[in-house]
């Protein structure tokens, strides 16, 4: 039972960097570029939803909402600012804007809510669901955060597979040149997937912290690069990649931590993640696109 | 451009090594006038030695990041390889060799050679892949360097070298001493690093860096940057080339990380951490990718604004975050470069 | 006018210039194939190559021309058939070791390496023949002052036989298109190959550069007497310096033979002008 009880704990901590992992796969199929700021777009959602939730008292699930709401601008007004001016430059200066501008989010954090950690209050409650006579537990927020992540990919799936901008955006990310061509707003689908890419960090910021209650400035960053190898592991660019290097990624961090050594779990995430792409280049999930000569 | 102009390339890239060398050598006397007659403050006195390691990280970086075209997350990595395994080095020789600047240079000299150990092993799986796949992959091998060397027991005794993983089991002999103590590092260093040392290593950095991109294996890493495919068409190894630089660059590191070991007491694996690579790349991709000047001023620049900007206290890496970012868009961007360049008084006149 | 190459059968299953009858061919196909993405991109390519003979590779876009130089140079593995150079089995080989063995060739689309000299990319493809290794280079012992000057020297003397040698320190990007392409040949040159292959070379030029162009393989013919293949839309150009023609159409060969046969072939007109539809 102790493996099962491992097993989900991993699944639902593998469904938070499914959810992160979806923002960076998504602006990277789309502008190409690694996002480093989304990481501590997180810690501004669980940030937000702390203050709703915590000092205003409000509905957690409002709560979530109005940090979906907040992030959602933040990502807009972040690519309009700094992105959107750096459109044709190398990506290497994009890269260092990014990485400024999680410097300036972390360093705002820190003025605005001090260095203090926070304990976050789950959004949830804190009960369990007892199964097989108690030998196996799950909490609330175990399962609340496998439903949301479910939920997220089946409606993303759709958004990006049905709808007309979800076409915009598959557009984009094969030619940008030649969707312009064709009467797509680049620009304006650029800025729609940060803002969904922003949003899903919000919710996956609220579940982080109901999940590991201590909130900091810091929160986002580990969690974001352990999200963004994830994105790398199932592949990036490739939305049930994300999916399925988030899960993956959980659960092999907790039985590392189980099973080896708990002060050497992430070597042994990013060894697996060594080892998949040596096996295939592209990540699992990855199209490998070769040079034409 | 002018035609003009261009023929005379060869001789502006000789102009710009030269000038690279000079002001170094010129930094590093008035940095020595200063200091000797109480000019600088002692808090700017001991940045120089730190300030000369991010100088030859910078350097390193350059060589994998600005002539070979290969993003590496993960250079902190061998910093870290070379301050360990030099700091050991050097207290194993505390009794063998007193005179400390030789025990210095042996010390970066094994810490060159372990970190160079480590950029092959790194390379043979790293080298394989491609662009951000090879960056991420630089990046995992960074964190496992810091959670291998987070979990590293090493001590001596009459005995021998013994080392474990996870658990000090090292069952040392009475008289024995724990070099390195898992997450606690390695504590009681003799400061032995000095800026002299520093600027050597500089020099021979930039010496290693300048005399190999212009000679047949330089000429090989930029023709892989600039196309790999027709790289491949005129008979170039590309995997032996690649591995080339990714050693040297790692060598560099593992001095460059010896050196800044050697100027604290104590030293932890956690001091070169995923930010500390991203940080060097900043002044690698600030000064200007293959701008070896460029990075080396970046470097400089980099370390000392946080402290001068220490009088805004809080508000310090916040400013420091906005430099960044304004500093990208400025000499990125096209129509910001155009609107700074009509202040600019030393713009040419659009010739006839 | 040029003089007609006069064509004699060799015991192979080949026809080779008379000049080349005695000699072993510099390059022998059999039965290349290749299959990409499900389709049979190169099928049964049959050629053989006189140490010193020109031969156009010729068809409609699409036709797998650019597929049999890169099947050539090992840009692709082959699925099916051999390639012998000089007599020796390319199998297995990559694209550096089949340069190294003596193939060199230029890009449809240009490939130069764009920060370098224009010098430099013609040294950089000297790598292999230069001898000092990177201990005298960061120390600049005296071989590498030798070997680097001798390198210069000879680089210069290549880049001379375009008429380049003035441009030798201009960043190759910046160089203007028809002096990149011919470029492109001299840094091919200049790894000493026995075949070259040359893509395109014409494209995108203007009759007076294509003239120029064509003055110009034939001197480099001449200089190095290697052997040349090259696919070429311009037919005046391909009919004027080649000596023999290869017509591909689909991935298959469709016809081979000396310019006039190929002028008069019924085949290649039909693939080139379609079928006349029947009343």
């Amino acid at each position: 039972m102790t493996f099962l009880n491992f097993f989900i704990s991993g699944i639902s901590l593998g469904s938070i960097y499914a959810i992160i992992a979806l923002g960076y796969t998504m602006v990277y199929g789309i502008a190409k570029m690694l996002n480093f700021a989304h990481g501590d777009v997180i810690m501004v959602g669980a940030y937000v939803c702390f203050y709703a939730v915590a000092r205003y008292e409000l509905n957690p699930f409002l709560g979530v909402v109005i940090a979906m709401m907040v992030c959602t601008f933040l990502g807009i007004i972040v690519e309009r600012l700094a992105y959107k001016p750096l459109r044709q430059a190398p990506s290497l200066a994009v890269l260092i804007t990014a990485i400024g501008m999680s410097y300036f989010l972390q360093n705002t954090a820190l003025l605005l809510w001090s260095s203090n950690p926070k304990v976050f209050p789950s959004i949830i409650g804190r009960g369990s669901f007892k199964l097989f006579d108690g030998n196996l537990s799950i909490s609330h927020i175990t399962a609340l955060t496998i439903g949301v992540c479910l939920v997220i990919m089946v409606i993303l799936s759709l958004f990006i597979g049905k709808t007309k901008m979800g076409k915009a955006m598959r557009a984009c990310s094969e030619d940008k040149g030649a969707a312009q061509l064709m009467g797509i707003n680049v620009n304006a689908t650029i800025s729609m997937t940060f803002a969904i890419g922003s949003g899903l960090a919000a919710v996956a910021g609220a579940l982080l912290c109901s999940a590991y209650p201590t909130l900091m400035p810091t929160t986002g960053a580990l969690p974001g690069i352990k999200a963004f190898t994830a994105a790398v592991f199932g592949g990036i660019g490739s939305i049930p990649g994300a999916f399925l290097g988030g899960l993956m990624l959980g659960v092999i961090e907790i039985f590392a931590k189980a099973y080896i050594s708990s002060q050497l779990s992430d070597a042994v995430v990013f060894g697996v993640l060594i080892v998949v792409l040596l096996v295939k280049p592209a990540g699992l999930l990855g199209k490998m696109t070769q040079e034409k000569v | 451009m002018t035609m003009r102009r261009l023929i005379n390339l060869k001789r502006v890239e000789a102009r710009r090594i030269y000038l690279t060398y000079a002001v170094v050598i010129a930094a590093y006397v008035i940095c020595q006038v200063m200091s000797s007659t109480k000019f600088l403050s002692s808090s700017m006195r001991g940045m120089l030695v730190p300030i000369c390691a991010y100088m030859v990280m910078a350097v390193s970086l350059n060589l994998v990041v600005g002539i070979l075209g290969e993003l590496s997350l993960g250079h902190a990595g061998f910093m870290s390889v070379g301050a360990f395994s030099g700091v050991a080095t050097a207290i194993l020789l505390q009794g063998v060799i007193p005179f400390a600047p030789v025990r210095l240079a042996i010390a970066m000299i094994v810490a060159a050679v372990f970190a160079a150990l480590a950029g092959f092993i790194i390379g043979i799986p790293v080298l394989r892949l491609k662009g951000d796949y090879l960056a991420i992959v630089t990046l995992a091998f960074g964190e496992i360097i810091k959670s291998i060397l987070n979990n590293f027991y090493l001590g001596v005794d009459s005995g021998g070298l013994h080392f474990s993983m996870l658990t000090d089991t090292t069952r040392l002999l009475p008289g024995g001493k724990l070099i390195i103590r898992g997450p606690m590092g390695i504590s009681g260093i003799q400061k032995i690093a000095t800026f002299p040392a520093g600027f050597i290593l500089l020099m021979i950095a930039l010496m290693i860096v300048f005399n190999l991109v212009n000679s047949r294996s330089g000429r090989a890493f930029m023709a892989i940057r600039d196309d790999r495919i027709a790289a491949e068409s005129i008979g170039l190894d590309i995997t032996k080339y690649k591995m080339m630089a990714f050693v040297m660059s790692a060598a560099l590191a593992g001095s460059a990380g010896a050196l800044f070991a050697m100027n604290y007491s104590t030293i932890v694996a956690n001091k070169f951490d995923f930010n500390t690579s991203i940080l060097i790349l900043v002044f690698v991709v600030l000064g200007g990718q293959g701008n070896m000047l460029g990075g080396i001023i970046a470097a400089a620049v980099l370390t000392i604004l946080p402290e001068k900007l220490r009088e805004f206290s809080e508000y310090r890496m916040l400013l420091y975050a906005i430099v960044l970012i304004v500093m990208m868009l400025a000499t990125n961007n096209a129509e910001i470069k155009e609107f700074l360049s009509r202040f600019n008084p030393f713009r040419r006149k659009e010739e006839a | 006018m040029k003089a007609k190459t006069k064509y004699v059968p060799v015991p192979s299953r080949s026809i080779l210039p008379e000049r080349d009858a005695g000699r072993d061919p510099v390059l022998e196909c059999v039965k290349l194939g290749i299959t990409l993405g499900g389709i049979k991109a190169v099928e049964d390519f049959n050629l053989t190559i006189g140490r010193t003979e020109i031969v156009g590779l010729i068809g409609p876009n699409g036709a797998g021309k650019t597929t049999v130089f890169n099947l050539l140079t090992k840009v692709y593995q082959p699925t099916t058939g051999t390639i012998l150079l000089n007599g020796q089995d390319t199998h297995g080989m990559n694209t550096m070791q089949v340069n190294k063995a003596g193939i060199a060739r230029t890009f449809q689309n240009i490939r130069l390496f764009r920060n370098l000299s224009v010098i430099d990319n013609v040294k950089t493809a000297m790598n292999n023949e230069m001898r000092y290794n990177m201990l005298s280079a960061i120390l600049r012992l005296p071989n590498y002052r030798r070997e680097e000057v001798a390198a210069h020297r000879r680089a210069l003397k290549l880049l001379s036989i375009f008429d380049m040698q003035n441009v030798a320190d201009v960043p190759a990007g910046s160089l203007p298109y028809g002096a990149q392409r011919r470029l492109e040949i001299v840094r091919a040159l200049a790894t000493n190959p026995s075949l070259l292959l040359l893509d395109e070379p014409a494209a995108g030029m203007n009759p007076s550069e294509t003239a120029d162009l064509m003055d110009n393989i034939r001197k480099v013919h001449e200089m190095f007497q290697i052997a040349i293949i090259l696919i070429e839309h311009d037919m005046s150009l391909v009919m004027n310096i080649c000596e023999g023609i290869c017509v591909l159409n689909f991935g298959h060969v469709i016809a081979k033979g000396t310019p006039d046969e190929i002028q008069s072939n019924p085949a290649v007109i039909e693939a080139y002008l379609g079928r006349k539809k029947e009343a």
